[in-house]
């Protein structure tokens, strides 16, 4: 299942690269606000459950981790959990993101 | 009409007719078969998380950690590149499209220095994306909170 939804959330993004002036940053930040606004319509989880890192792998799964982490600390500690959620949800990620993203820069350079 | 407007309009028309199109077709096939593979691979990383004691919650984060170490890993190499020539979306919409998003131009600017070079451009695409996704994220946050 993973394969199949992951595979289809990747389609949706070519169509969108293909069929409109989109560029790839543009999708990606569309994915992931849309993941972040499906989550938090409670629409984002279900498709968790059936597909599991086939929801989380791809960005929408990135706004999906930003608004659960946000409403469990809201859960936790009221209005300030606003401020704490999305970032600790994500932090392993983006803690990874801008280490790896850094000594790879560093490490190689561009081909040709 | 004016002549000079005819003019515009069939060059137009014509331009329409000669751009070259996206094979539309095979570009969705490839993004599907890439992406699906991708998060494939995150499910086996996610799994095997899972057997060595994280709950399937708590597995996320470091499954994505090991993702976005390919994903730069194989931008610095170049090989990830070549497969996004293919794949499309299918390599661009998975986190591993993410880390190279971050990697591709820290190299490429690598030249202007470290600090307004790799610091800046890591985050050409990357910032927006957490920019837009945090602030979305604390928006429905604050809209939840305000429902009680």
């Amino acid at each position: 299942m993973a394969f199949v939804i992951g595979g289809l959330i990747c389609v949706i993004g070519q169509l969108l690269m293909d069929l409109t002036p989109l560029t790839p940053a543009h999708v990606l930040v569309l994915f992931v606000v849309s993941g972040a606004i499906l989550s938090g319509m409670g629409l984002y989880q279900p498709l968790v459950e059936l597909a599991g890192a086939g929801a989380t792998v791809p960005l929408p799964g990135f706004g999906h981790s930003l608004v659960s982490g946000t409403l469990e600390d809201i859960g936790k500690y009221g209005f300030w959990g606003i401020f704490s959620g999305a970032l600790r949800a994500t932090a392993t990620g983006l803690s990874a993101a801008i280490a790896f993203g850094f000594i790879m820069a560093v490490l190689f350079n561009p081909k040709g | 009409m004016t002549i000079k407007e005819k003019e515009k309009q069939n060059y137009q028309e014509r331009f329409n007719q000669v751009k070259p199109k996206p094979p539309i077709f095979k570009n969705i096939i490839w993004a599907f078969i890439i992406g699906g593979l991708i998060c494939t691979l995150g499910q086996y990383i996610q799994d095997y998380f899972v057997s060595i004691g994280f709950s399937k919650k708590d597995a996320g984060g470091p499954t994505s950690a090991v993702l976005i170490f390919l994903g730069a890993f194989f931008t610095g190499l170049g090989v990830y590149d070549e497969l996004g020539r293919l794949a499309g979306a299918g390599s661009i919409v998975p986190i591993t499209g993410f880390a190279n998003s971050i990697v591709a131009p820290a190299m490429e600017w690598k030249r202007e220095g470290y600090v307004f070079g790799v610091g800046a451009k890591m985050f050409t695409i990357a910032g927006p994306v957490i920019v837009y996704g945090t602030v979305t994220a604390m928006l429905v946050g604050f809209i939840r909170w305000l429902m009680g």
